[in-house]
């Protein structure tokens, strides 16, 4: 399933179409600032929400709400911060909870999905399984859904077992939407593992479940680990479920929390960014741990390079 | 790449049948049993957790049922369908989906198209450059849709406030019907432009060098180079990329929860947010698990589309 697009690397700094002396020579020149400068236009532009969620949330309230805006000068505070985790009142806040709940919701449904993905991966790969194309399109396409719509039998189906207002049921639809996901993802690394291995195995007298755990498997850790990654930032950022099946405090994740800070007639946009700051600044380190497999992570494992 | 080194098992199992060389065909079963005891976990959640529930949403998507009321279900065939497809809300929503679909998904298409391209022809600093335009698109949708509103805000919003010091007046961009559908495309822009960027440059990056050689020594214009070789190559991985966005666009509802709530008026509603309000503020059950199904049933198409295209992209 695995789509190769030669054998290219996009990171890969020395890479380039042109030979650079070529075009630097006279018109060249002038061109080539010119891409640097609209480069340099569009990268400002696309960072500068994020620069500017980060420096709100270390600005004063007075200066949060200047008019016109603070760029520069404004009285740094780490105050907001200190709201994210501690309550008014002292204690825990209801936001440190939520980013509890978040880490528990977030690893055990990427373990369910990992532990329940990579098998079928392997199989997928290795075995001639019936209809094989057809299983991996219809895996796939449950990734696909509307959450919105698969929320509706979700809730009454959750109502009726009591899982309504639980992690497990968060932990439950989390794994079913990536274990798709690693299944794709996955079966991209065992294909890279040469099958040969594990034959010249079992022609040394394992079965082919110990040629996969001796010798496979210890392989593939790495693109386990990336795809894990990936699960766990789908799981983490995810919102709609969230939203729909959880609603007390002790059970919300992060995402409807944060979101709840908006609910009331003031808003305390410090608080908001600096919560926003905290929940986003893992995905931005486990996304930059993952870089090289970005491309197949972010399409569900569709496209490889 | 797999063709290769995948066993074809059961291929062999029908030429083993006549003659079973002893010690191997114990092992073969096992494989079987392998393949079935690894694969049925994972399509038992899946159809535990998404067919199911989906066969239950067709089912009430026959009946009157509602959430709130419970009682009994009663059968009114197709009468939900019908309902929705004449609705003249509906109609609405579907428009209002449409726009912003192709309006946020060309954008998209257009300005990361144009920056991949633009790192692909730098030499120095490409995988900084690149790890910076990608940090919209991991953002969590709430974080995202959040700042934006921050930044779009009336009074106290940075947005205005460099408007105003640009001499230019003050807009409400969230709270007026003509700029809350357009501010919400231009928030899925900043998030997702990365995405298209990305793969572009994937592309980009697989185009082999020596095309561009051979073309620069028949002197081919920059132009010709880019339209003979650059796109035809690139765009059979872009248009996967369209595709991806477009059902993504398509199932969007946490940014227009955030953002605008659907208003105002309706005007930001699309029919993933009109789905959730039939649903859950309305809790006509029936109504909206048939409205649910009709976009199921499009997304399906797109997925098609989608898969079609991901095979052809494989054998070539």
């Amino acid at each position: 399933m695995a789509v190769s697009v030669d054998e290219a690397a996009s990171t890969d700094p020395v890479r380039d179409h042109t030979p650079p002396a070529r075009r630097l020579r006279g018109r060249g020149r002038g061109r080539s600032v010119l891409e640097v400068a609209l480069l340099t236009v569009l990268a400002v532009v696309m960072l500068f929400p994020v620069l500017w969620m980060i420096e709100t949330s270390i600005k004063e309230n007075r200066d949060v709400y200047a008019v016109p805006a603070k760029f520069f000068d404004f009285k740094v505070t780490m105050g907001h911060f200190k709201d994210v985790f501690v309550a008014p009142g002292g204690g825990r806040s209801a936001l440190s909870v939520a980013f509890l709940n978040s880490v528990v919701v977030a690893g055990v449904s990427t373990a369910l999905a990992t532990v329940l993905g990579v098998p079928a991966a392997w199989a997928y790969s290795r075995f001639a399984v019936k209809a094989k194309k057809d299983q991996l399109f219809f895996i796939l396409s449950t990734r696909f859904m509307p959450p919105v719509v698969v929320v509706i039998p979700i809730f009454l189906m959750y109502r009726q077992v009591g899982l309504i207002d639980t992690k497990l049921g968060l932990i439950l639809i989390y794994a079913a939407f990536n274990v798709p996901f690693t299944i794709w993802m996955m079966k991209g690394f065992v294909d890279e593992v040469p099958a040969e291995y594990e034959d010249a195995a079992m022609l040394d007298g394992y079965t082919r479940l110990q040629a996969f755990r001796r010798f496979t498997l210890p392989l593939l850790l790495p693109g386990i680990a990336a795809t894990a990654v990936f699960a766990l930032i789908f799981s983490w950022n995810e919102f709609v479920f969230a939203i729909f099946l959880t609603s007390s405090d002790s059970v919300r994740t992060a995402p409807p929390a944060i979101a709840g800070l908006i609910g009331g007639t003031t808003v305390d946009w410090g608080l908001v960014a600096a919560a926003s700051v905290v929940f986003a600044l893992p995905v931005l380190v486990f996304a930059y741990l993952v870089r090289k497999h970005l491309v197949a992570g972010v399409t569900l494992g569709a496209v490889r390079r | 790449m797999s063709d290769p080194t995948t066993l074809t098992t059961d291929h062999a199992v029908q030429v083993a049948s006549a003659t079973p060389p002893a010690p191997r065909r114990p092992r073969r079963l096992s494989d079987r049993g392998l393949a079935v005891a690894f694969i049925s976990p994972a399509l038992l959640l899946l159809l535990g957790m998404s067919v199911f529930p989906l066969l239950w949403a067709l089912y009430l998507s026959f009946t009157d049922y509602s959430a709130t009321r419970g009682g009994q279900a009663h059968f009114i065939w197709f009468e939900n369908y019908t309902a929705i497809l004449t609705s003249a809300q509906v109609h609405l929503r579907a428009l209002t989906t449409l726009i912003y679909v192709v309006g946020a998904v060309t954008l998209q298409t257009v300005l990361g198209f144009a920056i991949a391209y633009l790192i692909s022809r730098r030499t120095h600093g490409r995988g900084l450059l690149t790890t910076l335009f990608l940090v919209p698109m991991m953002l969590s949708p709430v974080v995202v849709g959040l700042f934006w509103r921050f930044m779009f805000d009336a009074q106290f919003g940075v947005i205005n406030s460099m408007l105003g010091s640009l001499g230019l007046g003050q807009v409400e961009w969230l709270t007026q019907q003509r700029t809350a559908l357009m501010s919400l495309i231009v928030v899925d822009t900043w998030q997702w432009t990365p995405f298209i960027m990305l793969i572009a440059l994937a592309g980009l990056t697989a185009v082999p060098k020596y095309l561009y050689e051979a073309a620069s020594i028949d002197r081919a214009s920059e132009w010709f180079r880019f339209r003979t070789i650059t796109l035809p190559l690139v765009w059979p991985l872009l248009l996967i990329a369209v595709l991806f966005r477009a059902i993504e666009a398509f199932r969007l509802f946490d940014l227009v929860y955030i953002l605008t709530s659907g208003g105002p008026g309706v005007s930001t509603e699309t029919l993933s947010f009109h789905v959730y309000k039939v649903a859950f503020l309305g809790f006509n059950t029936g109504t909206a698990s048939a409205y649910g199904i009709l976009m199921v049933l499009v997304v399906m198409v797109l997925t098609q589309l989608y898969l079609r295209y991901l095979n052809k992209l494989k054998e070539d």
